[in-house]
């Protein structure tokens, strides 16, 4: 029984969380507010850092968490797929749909505006990124000078990075390993 | 191999690599299924994302999902999505298992310092190629400033407007214009 109130729960989060992890946080905390025994609002708050430096969104990161706590590793499993679920169902339908009005006037003039939008959007998410990994905001605030406001052996791994993907041609992945490296040695 | 495991086991390795949201995964995608495989185009890619900002759940699971569908109907839909699931999902089952404060341990904050900052790459690089084909005249670039300002810094404005409510003003706004366009060119006498 617990198991499908977990499920109803996820499920419900899933469906009504539009645009990216962040926006499942809303729903976590009115869910822990009906649940406590499954997870607390520190939980969420400790969940965000761990979503962090984990691999996976927060909203199935927490779904795992909160279904682990809830009922063991069947919850977590269970809980994950509920979430998942309704946006599986979604696109499904979208994507019968685009293959049959992909040509269609309309569904063309979205994508023009789309397009844009969606970069701006990635964008958006790219500055709040670097906003945390290449610089300290608060050297602003605090008076300090320039020279304090950029972490510059971020800069030089940015930099780096960047050249190196150009040049090499290697995965990603293999980038994002070395990153990792490199932050534990230099002590990022 | 199989489609539907080579499309699951695909999806696992994307899963496990996914940082920082959706959007650097995006040039592991491309690398991964575009460049390696061939089974979708950057173009495709483009506008699954589109539609994942406007859709219910979080956008790398939508992206998951179409190109599952488009390989191998529902099965290789729901292969791509439990795919992609299953690698965060053990990683925060041994987490919440064995290691309760896994996120202060400070080996662990080091290596995703790190990770961001390659995050932050990944992020620009996907920018910088979707941008040739997406901003492509002055309505194009005009949506995209607005849309960037209101989304980046809405905690400064008074009202937050949400990004599912941005993204469907833009496909308004995309259809409109386009319209526009298009009368211009028949006046012309290229009639669609």
């Amino acid at each position: 029984m617990n198991l499908l109130l977990l499920m109803a729960e996820f499920f419900k989060t899933g469906l009504f969380s539009v645009g990216g992890g962040l926006a499942t946080l809303p729903f976590l905390y009115e869910m822990s507010n009906r649940h406590p025994e499954w997870f607390t609002h520190a939980d969420i708050a400790d969940m965000i850092a761990i979503s962090e430096s984990t691999p996976g969104a927060i909203g199935i990161n927490m779904s795992t968490y909160a279904g682990y706590r809830a009922a063991g590793i069947p919850g977590g499993i269970l809980a994950s797929l509920a979430l998942a679920l309704p946006c599986v169902i979604i696109i499904l339908i979208i994507a019968r749909f685009l293959a049959r009005f992909r040509q269609n006037r309309y569904v063309e003039g979205a994508f023009y505006g789309l397009r844009p939008a969606s970069i701006a959007m990635i964008s958006a998410a790219g500055l709040n990124v670097a906003r945390i990994a290449l610089v300290r905001l608060d050297a602003l605030t605090s008076g300090a000078g320039l020279g304090e406001f950029f972490i510059w052996k971020a800069l030089v791994l940015a930099v780096l990075i960047f050249i190196g993907q150009k040049k090499l041609k290697w995965s990603p992945v293999i980038f994002i390993a070395l990153s990792a490296v490199v932050g534990v040695i230099f002590k990022f | 191999m199989n489609t539907l495991l080579d499309l699951f086991l695909t999806f696992v390795r994307i899963g496990c690599v996914t940082f920082g949201g959706g959007y650097a995964m995006l040039p592991i995608l491309e690398r991964e299924l575009v460049d390696k495989r061939g089974w979708t185009t950057l173009d495709d890619l483009r506008d699954y994302f589109s539609i994942g900002q406007c859709t219910p759940g979080i956008i790398a699971l939508n992206v998951s999902t179409f190109i599952g569908e488009k390989r191998g109907g529902i099965r290789g839909a729901i292969a791509a999505t439990v795919g992609f699931l299953t690698g965060p999902v053990t990683i925060i089952l041994i987490i919440a298992m064995f290691l309760r404060n896994f996120a202060q341990l400070e080996l662990v904050q080091h290596a995703f310092a790190g990770i961001r900052v390659c995050v932050c790459v990944l992020i620009l690089q996907a920018i910088l190629r979707l941008w040739k084909k997406s901003v492509v005249d002055p309505f194009t670039l005009g949506l995209y400033l607005v849309v960037f300002v209101l989304h980046a810094f809405s905690g400064l404005l008074p009202v937050q407007i949400p990004a599912a409510v941005l993204v469907i003003l833009s496909g308004l706004a995309g259809v409109l214009a386009a319209n526009r366009k298009n009368r211009a060119a028949g006046k012309g006498g290229a009639a669609q």
